[in-house]
């Protein structure tokens, strides 16, 4: 058991059991987690703590009767700030939400509830959704637990850091093209996008619909598996979400993983993945083959094409997702509008920010007259070239190791003035999300003071294969178990 | 990828996105490297390939014809920016 | 005739009569207060997801039956975008490569001088969307006040061919739209509260000429009425233009009834770039061979077949059978009366003519005439059994519109029954003939026209009761047999 201060386990699982065996109170560890939020604000992880919301939530959890009690009883977990939640401000990271309040929750807030979760708190993040830093936020940039000068990654980047601050135990994230695994890795954490359809996606707020997924960020496999056994599930509120069979996945993470077989793509290894990132896919590859697993070969020849297919499709996407933005209904409006126009304009000229504009108008030119066929049509042909390679490959192999990033976290500011730099960074991440497949992402290696990850992807609703890979990963070495400052 | 002001300025309208002047320069410059990024794209051939729209290939679920909504208008109308008797206000349209 | 032709296609839009919305659960009706029904969903909330309502597509497959349509197999939905403030999410859902109903045919009966024609008139596709709310202008001064509860009301828009050649095809083809979604069920078709609404796309060319003109686009057509004021209009404005040397410029133009012009719309001046793309948050609808078939054994007689069978059943003309059997509340009534009165052609006369002028007259619905179908039925049957003659009925039946009752107790209360006694009336022919020996005299020297005049002396002596048919009879045998 991992107890890094305060004698408190940073962990859902471990944290449980203390709570069970009556070793302290929900209320005294959620109080502990405010505690050290309030010590970490200049991480800037959080918009809004619920605190006063949290402490009740966690004294009712502790006077619940045992036989009423869910999965989750009294554990705490941060909300990225992308989902809707009654009771506290819900802002994408944008001052167009600066202050509204959602008159809903999500389903997946409404299931971690049912099941007896306290939600601590809103994270911070890229403006709704849309950045691989950080540092897109209304609210200002969040720094890295490991390295404060450092991004933590994005955009879930606050659920991130208050993670691996210590802060909370687990935290929900979203990933787009991304935004749950590069974060993840730049913060030493494991963390799931589920496949698409397997967590409803009501109440969150839309980037790009066809790629979003929301999913747990956590320290190793068996919190994820905790997580997702309450999260996944078909909603009739969400037309996309599937209805499949959800598997008991804490139950199925110590599935032995002799003879699986893992796919190493030499087209997600190229020139462009850093040396370190190299060797630690190669020194994971290696544990695999010890616990029994056979690595062979996979081609993705499509795969790298994928940032480019994506950066039409998300922005498309999301410049149609964020036209309710408007000035009329909800959010911000200008002061003072003189017509219509003025108020569409300026409205949504204050309340977004810059890398939320550029991406409305790359999506907004990729669906204009004239251009259509060559971007958006393209990109959706390639979509399905990378999709249909995925599922051949997933003929021949149960998962596939690849990097998460080409390195590890960069210094804040260090790619700002360059979008296209920026987007990069999710060169192999976007592939999951482009072939709706599942990608985990778990530490695997350190680069000087700053975590380095890899990520097993697996066919569509494989989830259950990619934690028992991690759990096994996890049970052999202790990439998992390091905290920031701990080494130094 | 060559784009430029006019473009920028007909891109922004459509998207009802107010630019000022230095802020048109900045995008122009921003969306010509994007561009340039995203062909690369055109690399790959995908004769014969048919669009993607969905990752998961199943069908549209339908929805019983029942009402399942309550009046939350007040609720719903409690954060707007502008409302008076019930409706939302905006500056008067012409037609 | 004119040496130009009228071309003309109309989009037309059917409000679905379901229960909730086309994406949402909220109630689909007309009349709340504002934005009281407007969900979530239909407000466009960060958040919302939307979900394909069952019961429109049912609807929308009933219609492409109706007018022998292909059904996609897989039908997908779109994402129109544009902003406008009763546009909540900046788009509309809609459909664009792959509509629910494809090509089809309708065909209208038009009524010309040498009697009436069919023409069989192309239907391009329809497809569903949701409606947007409604931008109120003169609520608050200096501003728009927008009332959403109309957003996600489910539509179906039917698009024609541009078969259509005057203003009169067009509301002949208009009118056989609405009678099809009525008996199908699928929608009131009340145009003034905008269940169904209708824009045309009108252009002229030179008779002979196979190319197409510049066409422009009329909104805001809400009755029969107005859609043939504003092609008429529409087609002279354009006549004017053409022949003075100028061009059509291609635009969206209002109709305003109240000047009975067609105006150009200031909003819609720029181009527009709706940059539809296959909504994400929609799968793709797969619509199997068994539910069309499960659709199609459910399907309610239709107009067409309908005026087929009245002149099968009924024997009436096919006038009179296109006059009864269009429409669905016009044939239903006339089939329950007939059942009562007997005679098909004598009802189809009295529906037409004495009940449609009273429903026009009180601007009323055939559901809700004044006298029920057996009520006349049974005054149409004492017509028939000679209690009265046809023009004391149209008495009786005024008395039953304006004060209620049957025919009968009508009848007796006022003394109406006709006289059919052949000895009273064979007094009332000896007295007439006796007093009036002059015109007896003129009759049986060829003037037998007079033949009216006596008749006239024996209605205006018994109040009009007298049984035409035997007086004519009697008189005749009087006058003619006696020398």
């Amino acid at each position: 058991m991992n107890m890094p201060r305060n004698g408190f386990p940073d962990t859902l699982v471990t944290a449980a059991r203390a709570l069970a065996s009556g070793d302290f109170s929900s209320h005294e560890l959620v109080s502990d987690c405010l505690a050290r939020i309030e010590a970490g604000r200049h991480l800037n992880a959080f918009v809004s703590v619920d605190a006063e919301r949290a402490l009740a939530a966690a004294s009712a959890a502790d006077r619940r009767p045992a036989d009423e009690r869910g999965p989750l009883n009294g554990l705490p977990i941060a909300i990225k700030d992308i989902f809707c939640q009654t009771g506290v401000r819900t802002t994408a990271g944008s001052r167009m939400l600066e202050n509204w309040r959602a008159p809903y929750d999500a389903t997946v807030i409404e299931r971690l509830t049912a099941a007896g979760a306290v939600l601590l708190g809103k994270t911070n993040m890229d403006e709704f959704a849309m950045g691989s830093s950080g540092e897109n936020s209304y609210f200002g940039a969040t720094r890295n637990p490991w390295n404060d000068r450092h991004v933590p990654g994005g955009s879930s980047s606050g659920s991130a850091a208050a993670v691996a601050a210590g802060m909370v135990p687990a935290a929900l994230g979203t990933d787009t093209g991304g935004s749950i695994r590069q974060p993840a890795a730049f913060c030493g954490l494991t963390g799931l996008k589920p496949t698409y359809g397997r967590v409803s996606r009501w109440g969150m707020i839309a980037f790009a619909s066809s790629l979003d997924q929301a999913g747990p960020m956590a320290w190793d496999a068996d919190d994820l598996a905790l997580l997702l056994n309450v999260m996944a599930g078909v909603d009739r509120r969400d037309s996309t979400s599937v209805d499949e069979v959800v598997p008991d996945y804490t139950a199925g993470l110590t599935t032995s993983i002799r003879g699986l077989r893992i796919g190493l793509p030499d087209d997600l290894l190229g020139d462009d993945v850093g040396a370190e990132v190299r060797a630690t896919v190669e020194a994971t590859r290696r544990v695999f083959e010890g616990l029994g697993a056979t690595i062979v070969p996979v081609a993705l020849p499509t795969a790298l094409a994928g940032v480019p297919a994506y950066y039409v499709l998300a922005p498309a996407e999301a410049s149609a997702n964020l036209a309710r933005f408007d000035g009329v209904r909800f959010g911000h409006r200008c002061a003072d509008p003189k017509s219509l126009e003025d108020l569409y304009l300026r409205s949504r000229s204050e309340g977004f920010g810059a890398e939320v504009k550029r991406r409305i108008l790359t999506g907004t030119y990729a669906l204009s007259v004239g251009y259509y066929d060559a971007y958006y049509l393209q990109a959706q042909k390639i979509r399905r070239l990378i999709r249909d390679e995925f599922l051949a490959a997933f003929t021949q192999v149960d998962a596939i190791l690849a990097p998460t990033t080409p390195s590890p976290a960069f210094a804040l500011g260090e790619k700002t003035d360059d979008p296209v730099s920026m987007y990069l960074q999710d060169v192999f991440t976007i592939p999951a999300n482009l072939a709706g497949i599942p990608g985990l992402s778990m530490p695997a290696g350190m680069s000087g003071d700053l975590p380095l990850g890899v990520q097993l992807l697996g066919p569509h609703f494989g989830e259950g294969t990619l934690l028992t890979l991690a759990h096994a990963f996890q049970q052999e070495t202790d990439h998992h178990l390091r905290r920031p400052g701990a080494a130094a | 990828m060559a784009i430029d002001a006019e473009q920028v300025r007909r891109i922004a309208h459509l998207a009802r996105i107010g630019l000022a002047a230095d802020e048109a320069d900045r995008y122009i410059g921003d969306l010509e490297s994007i561009l340039t990024m995203v062909e690369r794209m055109h690399g790959v051939t995908t004769a014969g390939v048919a669009p993607l729209a969905h990752p998961i290939d199943v069908g549209q679920p339908l929805r019983p014809d029942r009402v399942t909504e309550t009046d939350q208008r007040d609720a719903y109308q409690a954060d707007a920016p502008a409302v008076a008797n019930g409706f939302y206000l905006v500056p008067r349209v012409v037609e | 005739m004119s040496q130009w032709e009228t071309v003309i296609g109309l989009e037309v839009h059917v409000q679905l009569a379901t229960a909730s919305k086309i994406f949402s659960g909220a109630p689909n009706r007309f009349g709340a207060e504002p934005n009281r029904q407007a969900s979530a969903v239909d407000l466009g909330l960060p958040g919302v997801l939307p979900v394909l309502n069952e019961a429109v597509v049912h609807m929308a497959i009933r219609f492409g039956l109706a007018v022998d349509a292909e059904i996609a197999p897989v039908t997908q939905f779109a994402r129109k975008n544009y902003f406008y403030p009763d546009l909540p999410k900046g788009y509309q859902i809609s459909q664009l490569d792959h509509p629910i109903v494809g090509r089809g045919h309708l065909d209208i009966i038009v009524a010309g001088k040498d009697g009436d024609t069919v023409k069989t008139v192309g239907i391009t596709r329809a497809h569903l969307e949701e409606d947007a709310g409604k931008s109120i202008h003169d609520q608050v001064p200096g501003l728009t006040a927008v009332d959403l509860n109309r957003a996600g009301t489910p539509l179906l828009e039917i698009v024609s061919e541009p078969d259509l050649r005057s203003s009169a095809e067009a509301v002949a083809y208009l009118r056989e739209l609405h009678a099809i979604i009525r008996d199908l069920g699928i929608s009131d078709g009340n145009m003034n509260e905008g269940s169904m609404r209708c824009d045309a796309n009108v252009s002229i060319r030179p008779r002979g000429e196979e190319k197409l003109g510049t066409r422009t686009e009329i909104k805001n057509l809400n009755s029969f009425r107005y859609l043939e004021k504003a092609i008429e209009f529409e087609v002279e404005r354009q006549q004017e233009i053409l022949e003075a040397g100028g061009r059509i410029k291609q635009e969206t133009r209002l109709y305003d009834s109240e000047r009975n012009e067609t105006r150009s719309m200031r909003s819609k001046e720029e181009a527009e770039d709706y940059r539809y793309f296959p909504d994400p948050d929609l799968l793709p609808v797969t619509i199997t061979p068994a539910q069309i078939e499960a659709v199609r054994a459910a399907m309610p007689e239709l107009p067409r077949a309908r005026r087929e069978r009245f002149v099968q059943q009924y024997g009436l003309s096919t006038y009179d059978s296109r006059m009864v059997a269009s429409d669905h509340g016009t044939a239903a009534y006339f089939e329950a009366c007939v059942a009562v009165a007997g005679d098909a052609k004598l009802t189809a006369n009295w529906v037409m003519g004495e009940l449609a002028s009273v429903l026009n007259r009180e601007e009323k619905e055939i559901g809700a005439a004044p006298v029920s179908p057996e009520a006349l039925g049974t005054l149409i049957s004492r017509i028939l059994d000679d209690t009265i003659s046809s023009k004391i009925a149209k008495t009786v039946f005024e008395i039953m519109v304006t004060e209620g009752g049957g025919a009968d107790a009508i009848i007796e209360a006022r003394g109406l029954r006709q006289m059919s006694d052949s000895g009273e009336l064979e007094r009332l022919v000896d007295s007439v003939v006796a007093d009036n020996p002059d015109q007896v005299a003129q009759y049986r020297a060829g003037k037998t026209k007079l033949l009216g005049y006596f008749v006239g002396q024996i209605m205006k002596a018994t109040g009009g009761k007298a049984n035409p048919g035997q007086l004519n009879e009697l008189l005749r045998a009087r006058l003619d047999g006696d020398t």
